[in-house]
């Protein structure tokens, strides 16, 4: 019956083989379905396990789900240890970083998208430039730095170096050049300056590259373990992922609390991606297209 | 502007000088040239880490690729559910590198963890995992792209949407079978976000420190040391104070890093012409 020779795309590994049943589905979805559980499995087995009792845990075979929602292992993290105020700190941190970076971010992508100025690429080149720099080179310069201005086991020592960032201003150059040049213009010709164009015309048509920068800037603080870890000394001044490794490695076998505050630790996470998914996606899909 | 100069270029310079001292970050400093350097090739702790690092990203940077290209163009396809899927391959490139190596240390748990109780369910036997020196590095490797391969999905994607579904069957038509569309347009459409991706994964890969820090500590017998952490260990583990040498290590890191950056978009342009 399908023996005419059709002129549309037909997958050659389907002419002439004897007709299949066809699964109800794509093919693909046996491909895609177990690799997608293997990517949220993990992260589901956390939550899971966080509301059961650590006897539950600790048997063979372990329990699949818990028998009833056990919540001693949140009860242990929220009064037996600092995490709510490790959880302030982070808050606060990633919180100033935010509001910080999307002024300067978008003041710098502004000047840098628009404003002739003499050697603006050269500049731009060699900020770019500094993203290839591994961290570990700078943070020892850096940790003496900030040492010699008193702000180590400080909050403010994780805020100054994340204020701006060389990525956080690329991203709002390549937006601001995208947008069309001629509103500036009509804005300049009703007498409008640099700085009345940027608030009054730019920044409200940048929400989106906002909102991203916002996300992305929440994500890298708020996970940051590297530079909190060496910067902060007394666990009172700890962030949620510098806490949490050490009351890891404090609670070992005790994997309900463990879990409950590795959940505590992901939930803002996760809540922050759900409301921006759409900007960051289309933030990382368009940032190196430039 | 003067904020990124004052915290990347200033630090950059005086990690250079810092690795031309003995210094503890307590004492005053004392110069000694090249001294620090010159204990570098010796060094048998900084060599296992070398090691280390090269393994992981043999390993790693490759799959990332590749997988990250057949799944963006799995999920390219006319399916449903595309959402849900791009959505669950995201998720773990989100989470904390502490908060999934926390979570693997558990998972991978040689008395408790949920892999050993499904092995010992299949009647196979325990393995130790992240306690062993023979397994540990493969498993944190399975982890890192794990938690990695979401961007490259993303980015791949969102180039294979630029391929004009009628472009790829204009080129059925015209005869040409699965590789050979795939050769010729797919390729030479995705080949810009292939070399940013790959320079981009040797970048994060050769700075891995904090999944490390998260799980094993860069044991057991150092063989989970990467050079990133071998650097934290050296200056602020509390035991060395060695900031000279440190900052001596961190440069040859920045220079392996530049050759590698270099060498990547200088192949790709005698291949295929510039085009970034």
């Amino acid at each position: 019956m399908s023996d005419v020779a059709l002129p549309v795309a037909v997958p050659s590994s389907a002419a002439g083989a004897p007709p299949r049943r066809r699964l109800p589905f794509s093919s693909w979805h046996l491909v895609l379905m177990p690799l997608s559980l293997i990517m949220v499995v993990p992260l589901i087995w956390m939550v899971d396990t966080s509301f059961m009792t650590n006897a539950e845990i600790n048997r063979y075979p372990p329990a699949i789900f818990p028998s009833g929602l056990a919540t001693g292992g949140y009860t242990e993290v929220l009064q037996n240890s600092d995490y709510p105020r490790w959880f302030v700190n982070s808050i606060i941190v990633s919180g100033t970083c935010v509001i910080s970076q999307l002024i300067l971010c978008s003041m710098a992508g502004y000047a840098f998208a628009r404003i002739r100025f003499v050697g603006r690429r050269i500049v731009l080149i060699a900020l770019l430039a500094t993203l290839v720099v591994p961290f570990q080179v700078t943070v020892i310069p850096l940790f003496i730095l900030l040492h010699d201005v008193g702000l180590i086991d400080n909050l403010g020592g994780l805020i100054v170096p994340y204020l701006t960032t060389v990525f956080g201003v690329f991203l709002l150059r390549q937006f601001f050049i995208g947008l069309p040049g001629e509103l500036e213009e009509a804005a300049r010709i009703d007498g409008c300056s640099h700085w009345g164009v940027f608030w009054k015309v730019m920044l409200p048509l940048s929400k989106p590259a906002l909102a991203a920068l916002a996300v992305i800037t929440f994500l890298d603080t708020w996970n940051n373990l590297t530079w909190p870890l060496i910067a902060i000394t007394t666990s009172h001044n700890y962030t949620v992922q510098v806490g949490l490794t050490s009351f890891e490695s404090q609670h070992h076998v005790e994997w309900a609390a463990v879990n409950a505050a590795n959940v505590l630790t992901t939930v803002p996470v996760f809540i922050v991606f759900i409301i921006g998914q759409k900007y960051f996606v289309q933030a990382l899909s368009g940032a190196i297209k430039g | 502007m003067l904020l990124v100069v004052l915290l990347t270029f200033i630090p950059m310079a005086w990690a250079f000088v810092l690795s031309l001292q003995v210094n503890d970050l307590i004492s005053p400093p004392r110069y000694v040239g090249l001294a620090n350097y010159r204990a570098l090739p010796g060094d048998q702790e900084l060599r296992q880490a070398i090691d280390n690092t090269v393994t992981l990203i043999v390993l790693v940077v490759p799959l990332e690729l590749i997988l990250g290209l057949g799944i963006a163009m799995m999920l390219n396809q006319r399916i449903r559910l595309k959402n849900f899927y791009r959505t669950c391959f995201l998720v773990p490139y989100i989470a904390s590198a502490a908060a999934e190596g926390i979570l693997f240390a558990f998972i991978f748990d040689p008395q408790y963890g949920a892999i050993n109780a499904m092995l010992h369910g299949l009647g196979l036997g325990r393995q130790p995992f992240l306690e062993s020196p023979d397994q540990a590095l493969y498993v944190l490797s399975a982890v890192y792209l794990w938690g990695y391969i979401g961007l490259n999905i993303v980015i791949y994607s969102a180039a294979l949407q630029d391929i004009s579904s009628e472009v790829l069957e204009a080129a059925a038509i015209d005869g040409a079978g699965a590789w050979a569309r795939f050769r010729h347009v797919v390729w030479p459409t995705v080949l810009p976000q292939t070399v940013f991706l790959a320079i981009w994964g040797l970048i994060d890969a050769l700075q891995l420190f904090d999944l490390i820090y998260a799980t094993t500590k860069g044991g057991p017998l150092h063989a989970t040391e990467t050079v990133a952490y071998y650097i934290y260990e050296l200056v602020f583990g509390g035991v060395f104070f060695a900031a000279g040498y440190g900052a001596a290590v961190s440069v040859g890191l920045f220079v392996f890093t530049l050759l590698v950056v270099v060498v990547v978009s200088l192949l790709e342009r005698r291949t295929y012409g510039p085009q970034l």
